[in-house]
């Protein structure tokens, strides 16, 4: 790989966020490189989600610099935020679909408004996004009347489905089953490997992150206190970080 | 009528200081800013409306659907408002004309009553109250839900996807059923006309389609029948666009939507009311 290919694609440095008087981010530091896949770890309400919407230009920094593809995305105008936005992906935690779309609308949205693609081959994707998530014969329901769980899937295929180079999953694994969660799992790490899609996953469960993140970072009172290749962050030193993967451990 | 001390245009001023009060006590109620916020972030996105109007041949399935569900759902309020407002005005109008012996004349008089104001008036606030507030609640699900971020996070223009259809829908439904409305009401003022006032339908009818037939000057259609519709394209088009900023602007979870949805319809009546003055006004002064 040559020089220019090296940068990150996600560079956050000194980033300090507070709502009101209450400190958020105080500090965070965090690189992914290109193709990798990095684990966010860290307590209910340490600003995860908020460390993910500044990567999207969803909030502005106090102070701090966010750069995503090598632009700082605080300086970048409507329409180039649009076009980086257009590279990646994003999987809300609460899934976020759109509840007056059918299940096939809502895939088919992001590939409509592009106006790239026809009706046929947009037919063609979303039946094999549909497939690779495993949903099969909901294609025609609404968000309301499918599962917890299947909403988590679509919506991981929606933010797939435009194939993006870089993809920011908000706790990919709440509410799915084990068996689920596992083929969700596999289904990231290809996205990975495969494509050398570069990923930020935040979440909470070990399993999740052993299987899927090559380098796992734990944020605690805003700032990045342990930041280390996957298998060794789950022998951890830090009394802080054994404190709260406790049993979870094993 | 007017005093000699006082100009002609006496109402108009009246009407003026009356608003700036209204305003003004506004004002000092919810901030200066809030208030002027919230006006500029609903022209601006009238402005928006405008702005991705080329979008509308790409969105007709959806202003489709918001044209078939506006319509349907409101129908049978509209059309069961629309008999009884008739039948008041011409049991009303009836009796004063007929302390004359002019009952003859009910006819034009519910007519033009129906058709230049009542009609426009009453379909605009029964669409604000039932559909705008579900048009309000919507949003403010999706405003709430995240659903809104995500759209922006895919770059995709909430304006040309959500309100474009909305707001053209409402802009054609609330003419049309006022067309139904106002046939309703006139032939609802018929029924107390044959029945209480001794008038003939035939007699009814045909006055009526008479005085209606009257064709304005700037534009050779009938006026009141046009002047009527043009103002309820306009309040169709309000109504869209307060519904849809106040549900988009919602944030705080269900009480948040509640909030929203009340507040639509509040100043979706507000507006209508005010409007319709001065379209009033602009029309037939
Ligand atoms: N828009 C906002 N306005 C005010 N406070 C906010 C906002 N967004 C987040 N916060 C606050 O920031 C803190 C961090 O929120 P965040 O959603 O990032 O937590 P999290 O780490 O993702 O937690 P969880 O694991 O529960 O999702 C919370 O205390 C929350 O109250
Ligand atoms: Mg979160």
């Amino acid at each position: 790989m040559n020089a220019s290919s090296k940068k990150p694609v996600v560079r956050i440095s000194d980033l300090h966020k507070s709502f009101d008087d209450q400190i958020v981010l105080n500090g965070l530091n965090l690189e992914v490189q290109p193709g990798e896949c990095l684990g966010i770890m860290g307590g209910s309400g340490t600003g995860k989600s908020v460390a993910l919407r500044h990567v999207i230009g969803l909030m502005k920094p106090d102070s701090g610099q966010v750069e995503v593809f090598g632009r700082e995305v605080a300086s970048l105008s409507a329409n180039e935020l649009r076009a980086l936005r257009r590279r990646v992906g994003y999987v809300f935690q609460e899934g976020a679909l759109v509840g007056w779309m059918t299940v096939e609308d809502n895939l088919a949205l992001p590939l409509r408004e592009r106006g790239k693609l026809s009706e046929p081959q947009i037919a063609e994707r979303v039946a094999e996004a549909l497939e690779t998530v495993h949903v099969i014969g909901a294609g025609q329901k609404f968000p309301s009347e499918i599962s917890g769980g299947m909403k988590k899937r679509i919506s991981i295929a929606r933010a797939l489905i435009t194939r993006p180079e870089l993809v920011l999953y908000d706790e990919p694994n709440a509410g799915l089953d084990p068996e689920i969660s596992r083929s969700i799992n596999a289904l990231m790490r290809e996205v990975s490997e495969k494509l050398g899609v570069t990923s930020l996953v935040v979440e909470h469960r070990v399993e999740c992150l052993r299987r899927v993140a090559d380098r796992v970072l734990f944020i605690h009172e805003g700032k990045a206190l342990v930041d280390d290749i996957t298998a060794s962050f789950f022998q951890p030193s830090h009394p802080r970080l054994i404190a709260f993967l406790g049993h979870d451990q094993e | 009528m007017t005093p000699d001390y006082l100009p002609s245009w006496w109402p108009q001023l009246l009407t003026v200081l009356f608003a700036a009060g209204v305003a003004h006590a506004a004002w000092n109620n919810a901030g200066p800013r809030a208030l002027l916020e919230e006006a500029g972030s609903r022209l601006m996105l009238l402005w928006a409306v405008f702005a991705c109007l080329h979008h509308l041949p790409k969105r007709r399935a959806w202003l489709l659907s918001q044209v078939r569900s506006a319509a349907i759902s409101n129908l049978y309020v509209v059309s069961l408002v629309g008999v009884f407002i008739g039948m008041i005005f011409a049991l009303q109008a009836g009796i004063e004309l007929a302390r004359f012996g002019q009952q003859d004349q009910i006819g034009p008089l519910v007519a033009a009553g129906i058709a230049r104001e009542m009609g426009p008036f009453i379909t605009a606030l029964v669409l604000a109250s039932t559909y705008g507030s579900a048009m309000a609640a919507e949003m403010g699900t999706m405003a709430v839900s995240d659903e809104l971020t995500a759209l922006e996070v895919m770059s995709i223009d909430r304006v040309s996807l959500l309100v474009l259809p909305r707001v053209v829908a409402l802009a054609i439904v609330c003419p049309a059923m006022t067309v139904i409305s106002d046939m309703i009401g006139i032939i609802g003022g018929g029924f107390v006309a044959s029945a209480q006032l001794g008038v003939g339908w035939d007699l009814y009818l045909d006055s009526a389609i008479t005085s209606l037939s009257g064709l304005g000057e700037t534009f050779p259609v009938p006026k009141d029948v046009f002047g009527g519709l043009f103002k309820s394209f306009c309040f169709g088009i309000a109504v869209a666009l307060i519904s849809c900023a106040s549900g988009i602007s919602a944030r705080g979870g269900a009480l948040g939507v509640g909030r929203a949805t009340s507040r639509a319809v509040r100043d979706a009546t507000i507006t209508i009311i005010v409007a319709n003055y001065f379209l009033t006004w602009m029309i037939y002064r």
